[in-house]
């Protein structure tokens, strides 16, 4: 019952959804993709996230339909595991382990009872690692866990990108490109075809391969944009080709339709261009689709085609006319250029998304709610171009009004920069452009804030830019009374010894706005634009600047470039202390006194939660994660906790939500080769996790019995019928349920109900000891109930937490 | 004029040579012969078994337009818009005759592969048959009439059936009975080329009764020829499907296209190790900016040819060794003959067009200036006269005598002489009336160095030597050898002291007269490859030749024995890059202030060989002029060999060096010629 309270990372959503080629269902109503360390099944009618798989312990690499059962599916991932899932009910049938990291998954349906993986050699001959296409013999033995030991290479020097492997009219060969060479492998012959460098010449490496079903017909991508259909392969030298040119760059995917009458293929264009085939002079296009393509896949009935995109969005078309729906994840551009921002009407996160777009996303049900074009202007399918950008966004308190900045730089001409403000809609609830201001600044513009305090017409903004100027702007009733309703303007501009502003911070009240011009820091005052002090420090540039706030709102908090963290008094102007941390990230929570510092050191992330008035910070973790933290932000809870264990007190109010970008890793020998420069930027999230024992006398059965039956009934009638389980393995549990038989209350299920904002969890232990305490906690229930129950905890534990609560 | 080391050289760029476009090609599979008809009537044969080396031409005519050749066997017979069918003597390089069909212009001809009859297309929509007898052919037939004229012909293989591409259809003849037996009816192009007639340019009738055609609206498209049905359609282009040509094997086929693409079709098993095929359209070759007006398949080759009036060989390379020269893509642009001569002691050039000929006087600079430096014009080049020819007939050859007082030409039909007198003020030109009755039939005329004797290569590789005097010609005699070759001869080279003239003819033998005696001196041995270049030296006496293949000999003529040097290259053999060059040396010129120097070049480069430098080891780099420059002297001594190219000059048709030693450099730029064709059609192209 004793549980140590422990705080701990959770990967909160976000993750990947187009890493890898995602799969369809045989009757084409779910489509299962990776997503981070999970593969996700979502609904293709509802684009619901119906199930997720856990299990895996690293990146999920690879998923497949399982060509002997259409109701189970492979999933394959870099520790070095292959696990087999009923994915329509969630479970996990077999893991067999094959020891080494695997990139991709194949199968076929003529080799049953073999998979093909690809993976580091094992073999590393002079040329130095290199990837190779294994099969994997999979034991029929009985027992979850399965060692495998029967691994074949089929083919060595494979290229780490998964399209590049194709197997052909049902398993016979397999091909595979890398580089400038296609390579085929006859399985029944035992021996390579065309091994031929065959496209010598400037931009026609090969980039993706794909097999027709019926047909000895090879389709291969290449970079120039040009599609090969090869045909007579076998032969040594009378192999022939025919080009097809429509994409003018890389050709990123290419699929055959299952019967073979059409080649889908897709790229940067964003345009999902169907070639028939005998008859590829004609050719429908779908266009529009939004971003570059990446993945294509088709359902086994030809009825459904999914596109994956950049923009990690997948789309699912209809018989290549209609976009039947759209499974949207965290839009990752290049960078998160603005700052993460929590919407104080929707709570969701808003932060850059599409190229010119405001993405906002909820984070509670790791969704994305809309999209805001900023720019308004048509983005342009091709690469090296530039195009406006957002790179700066900032809300007010209340959420009434949006700023946001938007440049394009170009390398002859300075920067253009305009500055949009937004006011909130009530009627069409969302963001309605109010003013524009083109070149706010003469160069670019480092920081943008509002006053927290003000509200509605009186609000005002500061900009700072590297003109050495910070601009104040109001929002003023128009000049005549013919020119609509009000719009901002300029109201101040000021500048401190031409030094360059680099940061601007109001404090909660609005009554002190803090600039930091390069090493100096100046305090205003908002209402006469009075310069009331300037604070100095041992040198170094002013990277952050924060406000105390509450308790601590007499404090002014800033890093320096030097590596420092510094603390103002501004009461007595006086630096109250200072401690040499190199802080990359600095932030105060909105609810609270606390301070947030992230530090970077030796390629991890330490995080410290301190008060500013305090010397010892509440809460430090070392290694929070790896990489270097680039934004984060603190979401306020709906329901605020009332934690009194003193490291997690500072998770009450508020959560600590932070986004982070991983370096690609250089593999050392014995691991994964990730193989785009597209990192895995886990989204992740800090959580008071486990809740001190004594709180179990607050959650006395007795006061909430009542409560918990009618949110149980609630997330029961609530929950879609396809994700519930047949009624007669509910039944006794529901029945019980309503019959208030009250047992002992397990504590982990409570963690479990706490975890009610639908929190995903990466840790594959914590579920299973939660499931060993159930057995010993309950005496209760027989052991056939407990088997039962078992296996619909797998299902949805969320709900059958709380029953259990009951 | 430019400096260049030693030389002054007179650039000329005045010669506006424009060839014209390639209409038609036949290829002879058996002697491997490539006939190509232009647009002005002219026939060229190319062997392809020598480094398509342009063997022969036969001139054309004010008039004739060939739309179709067919070989028969080794006869060659073309038809053409004005009616009539003809042959050709491809010994006389003449038509031999021509017989007219009565069914208006004639579109196409075709012989069964038993070569006992040809059929022609007519605008009147007959198909007219004629039989192939051994000396001419005789009209014997006409298949059932239709409405709307005939395009294009194919024959069965086995002679029974004949399918005839028309408007609108295509249609296929019983050749025994004459009656059409099936009507295939070809789709019309989309949208506004709706309402017009869609042209079938070309058909393809296939041994195993498919019949393959090519259609103005750009389709190819392959039929069942038992049962009249469509199989399978094609669309290769927005413009024409011109021409069709298949391999020997039927297991390819390409389509030539207005926009210039050629594209081939397969027939391919759709599955490895099946039996049956099916077309597949494959690859394809871009190599013309211009309509493909003509298409031949060979086993290992594309040969195209069009509006833009090159000759494209393209190799497939699943059927050669790569990276070979056979793998090489070969375009022939230029002729592969001289049309400029140049009179040396006068300064005279005379350019041979079609259906003038053009005499310039060359331009005069008094300075010496730097290597490289350009010189200023004291006196501009002159067009002196513009000689319109009388008659149909276009001009096969002309020559200028050294003197710069003589002037002939030749045509099929006559030999004409002009005498010269040319002041610095005035330019006269006198007819010679009354030439020798031996003087017929000439395919090169050339005047001896002295000027005052012209040579003639008349029929059976006879030489028609005549006198010339001030004002009159007397025929002196007729040479000729015993070999018995037939082939006309189509180089004459005479020496510099008037005592020897080479003759070299295409079947390869290269003989030499006394013209002392006025008897064969010797014939050098002869060489499997045929003279592109001959000539000899005017101190030493050897005979210098240039082959198709580019082997250089040198034969001297008092040992009648191949000289030291000669052997001495062929036993070390030529450089590998001389080897690869894909256009024939035509001329050879020699230095008379270094006698150890021979002068050649061909389209691409100009070349000085120097007899007494070592010659080029197989992997010494060959063009290392330009290093050399940069080299100290003692090691440019050890690093040069006896091979000199000079690259500045492209697209050379003559070099000629006067006699006072300056270098005469005619060229004529590719992308002249390019930018006085006619447009092309328009194509679409990406991001405009």
């Amino acid at each position: 019952m004793v549980e140590q309270a422990e705080i701990r990372v959770v990967h909160q959503g976000g993750s990947n959804i187009t890493f890898r080629e995602p799969a369809i269902s045989s009757d084409s109503r779910f489509l299962l993709c990776a997503s981070g360390h999970n593969v996700k099944v979502f609904s293709t009618v509802t684009e619901e996230c119906v199930q997720e798989l856990r299990g895996h312990t690293d990146l999920v690499t690879g998923v497949l339909l399982r060509p002997s059962n259409h109701l189970q599916a492979y999933s394959c991932s870099a520790d070095g595991t292959v696990r087999l899932w009923d994915f329509t009910d969630g479970i996990l049938i077999k893991t067999y382990v094959i020891g080494y990291p695997i990139c991709s998954i194949y199968a076929s349906a003529s080799h049953d009872g073999v998979i093909f993986i690809e993976s580091v050699s094992l073999y590393s001959d002079k040329y130095g690692n290199r990837n190779s296409l294994l099969a994997v013999h999979l034991p029929q033995t009985a027992g979850q866990l399965v060692e495998t030991s029967d691994l074949s290479a089929v083919l060595s020097d494979v290229s780490a990108n998964p399209a590049t492997v194709a197997f052909g009219r049902a398993g016979e060969y397999v091909a595979s490109t890398n580089g400038v060479q296609l390579q085929i492998f006859f399985f029944k012959k035992q021996k390579f075809s065309l091994k031929e460098n065959s496209c010598s010449g400037r931009r026609n490496t090969f980039t993706c391969v794909a097999c027709h079903p019926t047909d000895d017909c090879i389709a291969t991508g290449h970079e120039d944009g040009k599609i090969r259909l090869w045909r007579n392969f076998d032969q040594k030298r009378e192999y022939t080709y025919r080009t097809l040119h429509w994409h003018h760059s890389t050709v990123r995917a290419l699929c055959f339709t299952p019967e073979g009458s059409n080649l889908l293929s897709g790229g940067v264009e964003s345009v999902l261009v169907q070639w028939r085939y005998q008859q590829e002079s004609q050719q429908d296009f779908l266009p529009r689709l939004g971003a570059a393509i990446t993945h294509i896949a088709v359902s086994p009935d030809g009825a459904l085609f999914c596109t994956s995109h950049s923009d990690n969005k997948i789309v699912l078309i209809q018989s290549c006319v209609k976009v039947s729906s759209i499974i949207q994840g965290l839009v990752k551009g290049e960078a998160v250029q603005t700052d993460l921002m929590v919407d104080p009407r929707s709570k969701a996160l808003v932060l850059n998304g599409k190229p010119g777009h405001l993405q906002f996303y909820s984070l509670q049900r790791d969704r994305l709610l809309f999209n805001l074009d900023v720019v308004q202007q048509e983005f342009i399918h091709q690469e090296g171009l530039d195009q406006f950008q957002v790179v700066m966004a900032t809300l007010d308190g209340a959420g009434a009004w949006l700023a946001t900045v938007e440049e394009r730089k170009q390398e002859t001409v300075e920067a253009e920069l305009n500055l949009k403000l937004w006011a909130f809609d009530e009627p069409s609830q969302s963001f309605v452009l109010n003013t524009t201001v083109s070149t706010p600044h003469e160069v670019r513009i480092t920081a943008v804030t509002f006053d927290p305090a003000a509200r509605g017409q009186t609000s005002l903004l500061v900009s700072c830019g590297r003109d050495g100027l910070f601009k104040a702007w109001r929002l003023a009733p128009p000049a005549h009374p013919d020119d609509g309703g009000p719009s901002w303007t300029c109201d101040f501009v000021s500048g401190y010894h031409g030094l360059t502003p680099q940061r601007c911070c109001f404090s909660a009240d609005g009554s002190l706005l803090a600039v930091g011009f390069q090493e100096v820091v100046t305090v205003w005052s908002p209402a006469s634009w009075e310069l009331l002090l300037t604070l100095s420090q041992p040198p170094g540039i002013i990277r952050d600047l924060c406000f105390g706030r509450l308790s601590c709102s007499k404090f002014l908090l800033g890093t320096t470039s030097s590596d420092q963290l510094c603390c103002w008094n501004l009461l007595t102007c006086s630096l109250e202390w200072s401690t040499s941390m190199e802080v990359s990230l600095l932030l105060a929570d909105p609810l609270s006194d606390n301070m947030a510092a992230f530090c970077h050191q030796d390629g991890n992330t330490d995080l410290f939660v301190f008060k500013p008035s305090e010397p010892r910070p509440l809460f430090s973790q070392k290694a929070v994660c790896s990489g270097r933290v680039s934004r984060a932000v603190f979401a306020p809870r709906e329901v605020a906790l009332e934690s009194c264990e003193e490291s997690s007190q500072w998770l009450n109010r508020s959560q600590l939500y932070f986004l982070t970008i991983c370096i690609p890793v250089f593999s050392p020998p014995s691991q994964l080769v990730v193989d785009d420069s597209v990192a895995m930027t886990p989204f992740q999230l800090l959580l008071g996790k486990r809740r001190p024992h004594h709180q179990a006398a607050v959650e006395d059965p007795a006061v909430r019995p009542r409560l918990t039956d009618v949110s149980l009934l609630l997330q029961l009638l609530q929950s879609p019928a396809h994700v519930l389980p047949a009624a007669a393995a509910l039944c006794s549990v529901f029945m019980e349920a309503l019959l208030g038989v009250a047992t002992e209350t397990s504590d982990p299920e409570e963690e479990e109900e706490e975890d009610s904002d639908q929190e995903m969890e990466t840790r594959a232990t914590r579920p299973e000891r939660g499931l060993l305490e159930t057995d010993s906690a309950d005496p209760v229930l027989s052991r056939a109930q407990v088997r039962e129950l078992r296996r619909v905890r797998k299902l949805d534990h969320s709900w059958f937490s709380s029953l259990l609560d009951s | 004029m430019i400096q260049m080391g030693e030389f002054k050289v007179h650039r000329v760029r005045f010669f506006d040579y424009m060839p014209s476009a390639i209409r038609s090609m036949a290829f002879n599979s058996h002697t491997e012969r490539l006939a190509v008809a232009r647009a002005d009537g002219a026939v060229e044969i190319f062997n392809f078994a020598d480094n398509y080396f342009q063997e022969k031409v036969i001139a054309g005519r004010d008039g004739r337009s060939i739309e179709a050749l067919c070989w028969v066997g080794r006869r060659l017979f073309s038809a053409g818009l004005e009616g009539e069918i003809t042959e050709y003597d491809l010994e006389n390089l003449r038509p031999r005759y021509s017989i007219e069909a009565y069914g208006g212009p004639i579109w196409t001809i075709s012989s069964n592969s038993q070569g006992t009859l040809l059929a022609a297309g007519c605008e009147d929509g007959t198909v007219k048959m004629f039989e192939i007898l051994e000396d001419r052919i005789q009209f014997q037939t006409n298949l059932s009439r239709q409405k709307g004229r005939i395009i294009s012909l194919s024959w069965h293989p086995s002679g029974a059936q004949i399918a005839a591409g028309m408007m609108d259809m295509i249609k296929i003849f019983d050749s025994e009975t004459g009656q059409a037996t099936h009507r295939l009816l070809v789709d019309r192009g989309v949208g506004t080329s709706k309402s017009r007639e869609v042209v079938v340019w070309s058909v393809a009738f296939l041994n195993d009764h498919t019949i393959i055609s090519g259609d103005s609206a750009g389709k190819v498209q392959i039929w069942d020829g038992l049962t009249g049905t469509l199989i399978s359609t094609h669309l290769v282009t927005k413009w024409d499907v011109l021409v069709l040509a298949i391999s020997q094997d039927e297991s390819s086929v390409i389509a030539g296209t207005s926009e210039g693409t050629v594209v081939q079709f397969q027939f391919l098993p759709s599955t490895v190790g099946q039996q049956d095929k099916f077309w597949v359209q494959t690859r394809t070759f871009k190599n013309h900016s211009h309509d493909v007006r003509a298409l031949v398949h060979t086993d290992t080759a594309v040969v195209s040819g069009g509006m833009d009036t090159q000759l494209v060989v393209r190799p497939l390379l699943d059927k050669v060794e790569k990276n070979t020269q056979e793998s090489a893509l070969h375009k022939i642009a230029f002729p592969h003959r001289n049309l400029v001569s140049c009179a040396k002691k006068a300064g005279l050039l005379l350019f041979q067009f079609p259906d003038h000929l053009e005499l310039w006087r060359l331009g005069e600079s008094d300075r010496n200036g730097t290597p490289g430096e350009s010189l200023p014009v004291k006196r501009k080049p002159e067009k002196l006269i513009q000689l319109k020819i009388k008659g149909e007939d276009h001009i096969c050859c002309s020559a200028l005598s050294p003197c710069g007082s003589w002037l002939a030409y030749a045509t099929v039909a006559a030999v004409r002489l002009y005498r010269l007198q040319l002041s610095s003020s005035n330019v006269s030109i006198q007819k010679v009336s009354k030439l020798p009755r031996e003087l017929k039939s000439v395919h090169q005329l050339c005047f001896s160095s002295d000027s005052c004797r012209l040579f003639a290569s008349s029929s059976f590789s006879s030489v028609v030597v005549v006198a010339l005097d001030q004002t009159d010609c007397k025929y002196l005699h007729t040479l000729k050898h015993k070999s018995g070759s037939k082939q006309p001869i189509h180089i004459l080279s005479p020496s510099e002291d008037g005592q020897w003239l080479a003759t070299a003819n295409t079947d390869c033998e290269i003989h030499v007269f006394n013209l002392r005696k006025m008897k064969l001196h010797c014939s050098v041995p002869a060489y499997s490859s045929c003279p592109t270049a001959v000539s000899i030296h005017p101190t030493s006496g050897n005979l210098v030749s240039v082959h198709a293949d580019q082997q250089i000999f040198e034969f001297s003529l008092k040992q009648k024995e191949y000289s030291v040097w000669s052997r001495q290259l062929q036993r070390q053999g030529l450089h590998p890059l001389w080897l690869q060059r894909d256009t024939p040396v035509t001329q050879i010129t020699f230095n008379p202030n270094n006698p150890a120097h021979i002068m050649l070049h061909d389209v691409f480069m100009f070349c000085i060989i120097d007899q007494s430098l070592p010659l080029p080891e197989a992997k010494s780099k060959f063009y290392n002029q330009r290093i050399l420059r940069s080299l100290p002297e003692p090691q440019r001594l050890r690093e040069s060999h006896a091979f000199k190219a000079c690259k500045n000059f492209q697209h050379l048709l003559s070099v000629n060096l006067l006699e006072d030693l300056s270098l005469v450099v005619v060229e004529r730029p590719l992308v002249d010629i390019v930018c006085q064709l006619p447009a092309p059609v328009r194509q679409k192209l990406f991001a405009t």
